[in-house]
């Protein structure tokens, strides 16, 4: 197993190499240092100078890819910004704050939305699709799954939209929006959290019942029929057991993407989590943040899907990494 | 079931917990005192920079404005805008020597001015020397903030620290915005840069451009003469910085934490920044140096009835706290205002509709709702103007023939601005009659015509032109116009480019929208490309020369960097804008602009647009405000009653716990039935099958 690790991770520096590369040429096609320079600098009274005083001050002066000049590859703008990021150099932002303490500061409001929303949305996309499937092919069952089609059919803005007017300007139950460190903040996350499970349950609720309809087909469950078992006993103790294995997987994956936050629900609720930190730079066109965070967020998915295949060998004694 | 109403308990015991101690349980403000007096305010941007000498938005200035004080500023109630003396004993003293081509302006600051207390001025009193201006690598590092500092101190304000701030405009390593311009006008500016390239010494450079003359005395001089330079005297760029603060913020290992100037001001204002989390929110608290400044006791003839000087006289300023929270979305801005949580409001497009109504005789009202909570609107003109634009280098619409200029009218006539006014700012504007926005002198009231005479006028006009009912004589088809636009995701930009193309229809000529970034759009104007587009100009001061300028033909884009777009030229125009440009306001420069107007008018490189109106809301608990389209620093003048605001929150935001009811209800109606099936399912004898 370790050796398919370390073969993993050495996988790993040509696809972050590749992330990187790509990053780079898509940011540069849309903006030219000269144009990244007016943006930050505004639109009135702006001379070429000033310019080129911006670019030379932020380290936009040099060439993209290879320095002719110098005849050298590290005297550019890629080795500058980019290479640098695999030594977890994330340098300073374009408007000269540093992208490390950022990360540092943000991670953890982050956090606090995306874990209870993750757990609770799991055990509630659990227990409705337990529910489901233990009413197969009942109207229950049916109504189930008509109710998880509409509830996965409408886009998460309404969600946050609509539990925004309902729960904090109608029922005024918490705030509107915010964020507040330690126990006291706790009002500010009920909503996000709600409107994330609830947004999640009709895709999840629906995929958890399929994994366990095909469950209570297979034999082991007839057999346990057959020696007298009560039907609650067979789902909690034998089908809930063998369908969590696909459901953990999925889930493993998505654990370190957890600490990139949800852009939307963190920008709706003013959350300053790494979501927000995303989108922002994203619309200020603030190159250095958009390459750390996307660096960050490929090392994070590939962390996803090797913990992923890790898991299966704890679930699953049958599969061997090789 | 029992644990469902064991959560739905939880619930309202969790509800009732976090509304108690004076706290409604949706107040955002869990951590500050119900009745504080405290004013609520919000940011949608993330201000990027808060060195006076580099900040250039208004989001920025919104803030700063409160922290930096300039040598002057504009009185708060008098209209037309009247500069005043802020930390400078007068209005400067101006001299202009013709030998030299030079003018000074002479300077005196008051006696007495104290900057906030700040870590950089801190002294040992024992010794003498700056407490924190030797800090090693290891003890820098250490500090995670500027409160990290046990110690702070404060020092007068001399002439030397506004000097050392004119020359951090030069400085290259700060990319000051305006340095460019002013390098055009202060002696010196432009070679002091050249010299900063190589030397880091600021303090003690000699510049030709500023001088200290004493203590509280010093010159400023500028190339030729230039009037307006006493308006950038009111702008954050020349508010006074320390030596101090360039040393201490200098040391290594501040930065690491951001604990840099454009992070930490250091300003003699009514407020100072104590926390700066631009992700969440900035705290200002009340300057305990702050001098001696007062409420204005004389204003505009209506302010009196309009209890504008009720607080006359009185000390300033009035709040204790300024909360500027992080708040992205309108909607959510919105709600918290409704709920008491903010104590201003803008109106965005969205919630226009549930703010105002159509009064009975065409005027603009508060909705019921708003009424019954008796929050009041402030309507002001802003010093500003949004316009539609032809390139005068185009070879089809630009020119100066009178073909050129008949094409240019007709399509200018056909622009129905009311009708845009009304259905893209929700009738949020007046329509212009030049570029030079109401309350600005030189400013022309529009004629009103009728909408179908104009057009049928439109139409003889570009018959007139040679493309009559709008067709090209060279090709027998309709006219093809490109309009660049900026696609910025607005939902109404679909609408508002198929209005700019019906405008057109209706003279038969065809307009071909060419959407483009931003950044292309900055691309084309620059290199002179683009055929119509349109824009807008945020005055920088209020006189007719910072709008007319942009029609100064040695200020075109394509061919000299500057900020007339359409690429503008005419001589006669040019020789007036240099007469008016240093004139003061007089019938003289008045007869002069008017000329300059008319000019225009015949030109047309402009379809004059709009000049938009500010529409802010007011809770109960405000004082009365006079809105400014120019100053920024007016939130020292803003009182609050926080008992009557407390009061208010609590009655306004009783939690309605009654759905919980219907919530348990309704869970319980779904898992009966459930269990019900699942213990009759499992007490059901199962039957033997064939």
């Amino acid at each position: 197993m370790w050796y398919y690790i370390a073969r993993r991770i050495l996988y790993a520096i040509p696809i972050l190499l590749g992330v990187n590369i790509l990053t780079f040429v898509l940011f540069f096609v849309v903006n030219t240092p000269d144009e990244i320079a007016s943006i930050h600098l505004g639109s009135k009274h702006v001379t070429k100078q000033q310019i080129a005083d911006w670019k030379q001050a932020h380290g936009y002066a040099l060439p993209l890819f290879y320095n002719a000049e110098k005849s050298s590859i590290t005297q550019t703008i890629f080795w500058q910004k980019s290479i640098k990021l695999f030594l977890f150099d994330f340098g300073v932002a374009d408007n000269g704050r540093d992208i490390s303490q950022a990360i540092t500061e943000r991670y953890a409001p982050s956090l606090a939305i995306a874990i209870p929303a993750l757990v609770f949305g799991l055990l509630i996309n659990i227990i409705v699709a337990m529910g489901m499937a233990f009413f197969r092919g009942t109207y229950l069952d049916a109504w189930g799954v008509v109710l998880c089609v509409i509830l996965m059919s409408i886009s998460m803005l309404f969600y946050i939209v609509g539990g925004q007017f309902l729960v904090a300007r109608i029922l005024k139950w918490v705030p509107v929006s915010g964020y507040a460190d330690g126990m006291i903040g706790i009002k500010f996350i009920i909503l996000p959290v709600m409107v994330s499970v609830i947004g999640g349950i009709g895709s999840g609720a629906r995929w958890y019942r399929s994994f366990f309809l095909e469950e209570i087909n297979k034999d082991y469950v007839r057999t346990a029929r057959a020696k007298g078992l009560s039907e609650a006993s067979i789902l909690f103790k034998h089908v809930l057991r063998n369908a969590l294995i696909p459901i953990l997987t999925g889930v493993v994956v998505l654990l370190p993407l957890l600490f990139m936050g949800s852009l939307l629900t963190e920008s709706f609720f003013a959350i300053p989590g790494l979501g927000s930190y995303t989108i922002d730079a994203i619309r200020s066109q603030d190159f250095a943040i958009v390459r750390a965070m996307v660096f960050l967020g490929s090392i994070l998915y590939i962390l996803g899907l090797l913990l992923t295949d890790i898991t299966y060998i704890m679930a699953d004694p049958r599969i061997e990494l090789n | 079931m029992v644990v469902v109403l064991r959560f739905i308990s939880m619930l309202v015991v969790l509800l009732v917990l976090c509304g108690c101690d004076n706290h409604a349980s949706n107040d955002p403000y869990p951590n500050q005192p119900a009745s504080g007096n405290i004013l609520y305010s919000a940011f949608s941007e993330q201000p990027k920079n808060l060195d006076p000498v580099v900040s250039y938005s208004a989001n920025e200035w919104a803030l700063i404005s409160q922290i930096y004080e300039p040598l002057l500023e504009y009185h708060y109630l008098k209209r037309p805008y009247q500069l005043q003396a802020l930390i400078a004993t007068q209005l400067p003293q101006v001299t202009y020597n013709a030998k030299t081509d030079i003018s000074t302006y002479l300077i005196n600051i008051k006696p007495g001015i104290f900057y906030q207390p700040h870590p950089a001025l801190a002294v040992d009193t024992a010794t003498g020397k700056y407490l924190f201006h030797e800090l090693t690598l290891q003890q820098a590092l250490a500090i995670r903030t500027l409160k990290d500092f046990k110690h702070a101190g404060t020092r007068e304000v001399t002439a030397a620290d506004f000097v050392y701030q004119i020359k951090r405009i030069a400085d290259p390593r700060l990319n000051s915005p305006i340095f460019g311009f002013m390098a055009n006008y202060i002696v010196g500016l432009a070679d002091l840069n050249k010299q900063l390239a190589t030397s880091l010494e600021l303090r003690n450079i000699e510049f030709a451009g500023a001088r200290v003359i004493d203590n509280y005395t010093f010159e400023i001089n500028i190339i030729g003469k230039y009037p307006q330079f006493i308006y950038w005297l009111a702008m954050p760029f020349f508010s006074p910085i320390p030596w101090e603060a360039t040393k201490f913020y200098n040391q290594a290992g501040l930065e690491e934490h951001n604990i840099t100037l454009d992070w930490y001001p250091i300003g003699t204002g009514p407020y100072y920044l104590t926390e700066n989390n631009p992700d969440r929110r900035m705290v200002m608290l009340r300057n305990p140096n702050y001098h001696p400044d007062y409420y204005p006791s004389e204003g505009e003839p209506d302010d009196l009835a309009n209890g504008l000087l009720d607080l006359a006289g009185k000390k300033l300023p009035f709040i204790d706290k300024i909360i500027f929270s992080l708040e992205k979305e309108n909607i959510s801005y919105w709600d918290k205002f409704l709920q008491g949580y903010y104590d201003t409001s803008g109106i965005s497009s969205d919630n226009f509709n549930s703010a105002i109504n159509s009064g009975n005789q065409g005027g603009l009202e508060l909705t019921k709702p708003l009424l019954d909570k008796k929050i009041r609107l402030e309507v002001s003109n802003m010093p500003s103007i949004f316009y539609w634009a032809f390139n005068m280098l185009d070879e089809t619409v630009g020119g100066y023939s009178e073909q050129k200029q008949k094409l240019r009218k007709a399509i200018s006539l056909a622009f129905d601005v009311t009708e845009y006014i009304a259905i893209f700012t929700n009738g949020r504007g007046t329509i212009a009659n030049s570029p030079i926005p109401p309350e600005i002198f030189g400013y022309q009231a529009p004629d009103n015509h009728e909408t179908s005479e104009q057009l049928q006028l439109a139409k003889t006009i570009l018959a007139e032109a040679g493309y009559p009912e709008g067709k090209d004589p060279t090709t027998g088809q309709a006219l093809q116009i490109n309009f660049d636009a900026i696609t910025s995701g607005d939902p109404d930009e679909k609408s508002r480019l198929a209005w700019t193309r019906k405008q057109l229809a209706k003279l038969g000529i065809e307009l071909v929208i060419r959407a483009t970034d931003y950044n292309r759009f900055m691309e084309k104007t620059s290199a002179g490309n683009a055929q119509m587009f349109a824009w807008g100009w945020n005055a920088d001061y209020p006189d007719p020369e910072n709008f007319l300028f942009m029609f100064y033909g040695p200020n075109g884009k394509a061919k000299f960097g500057g900020e007339n777009a359409a690429n503008y030229a005419n001589s006669k125009f040019d020789e007036l804008f240099v007469k008016i440009k240093t004139m003061q306001n007089s019938p003289q420069r008045l007869a002069l602009i008017q000329q300059m107007l008319a000019i225009l008018n015949k030109d047309t490189p402009w379809i004059w647009g709009y000049h938009p109106q500010s529409f802010v809301l007011y809770n109960t608990w405000h004082s009365k405000t006079k809105p400014s389209g120019v100053a920024n620093n007016t939130l020292k003048y803003a009182k609050l009653d926080p008992d009557l605001r407390a009061k208010l929150r609590i009655l306004w935001n009783k939690p309605l716990l009654w759905p919980l009811v219907i919530l348990a209800g309704l869970l319980i109606l779904i898992i009966a039935p459930a269990i019900i099936g699942y213990k009759r399912s499992e007490n059901t004898i199962g039957k033997r099958t064939k």
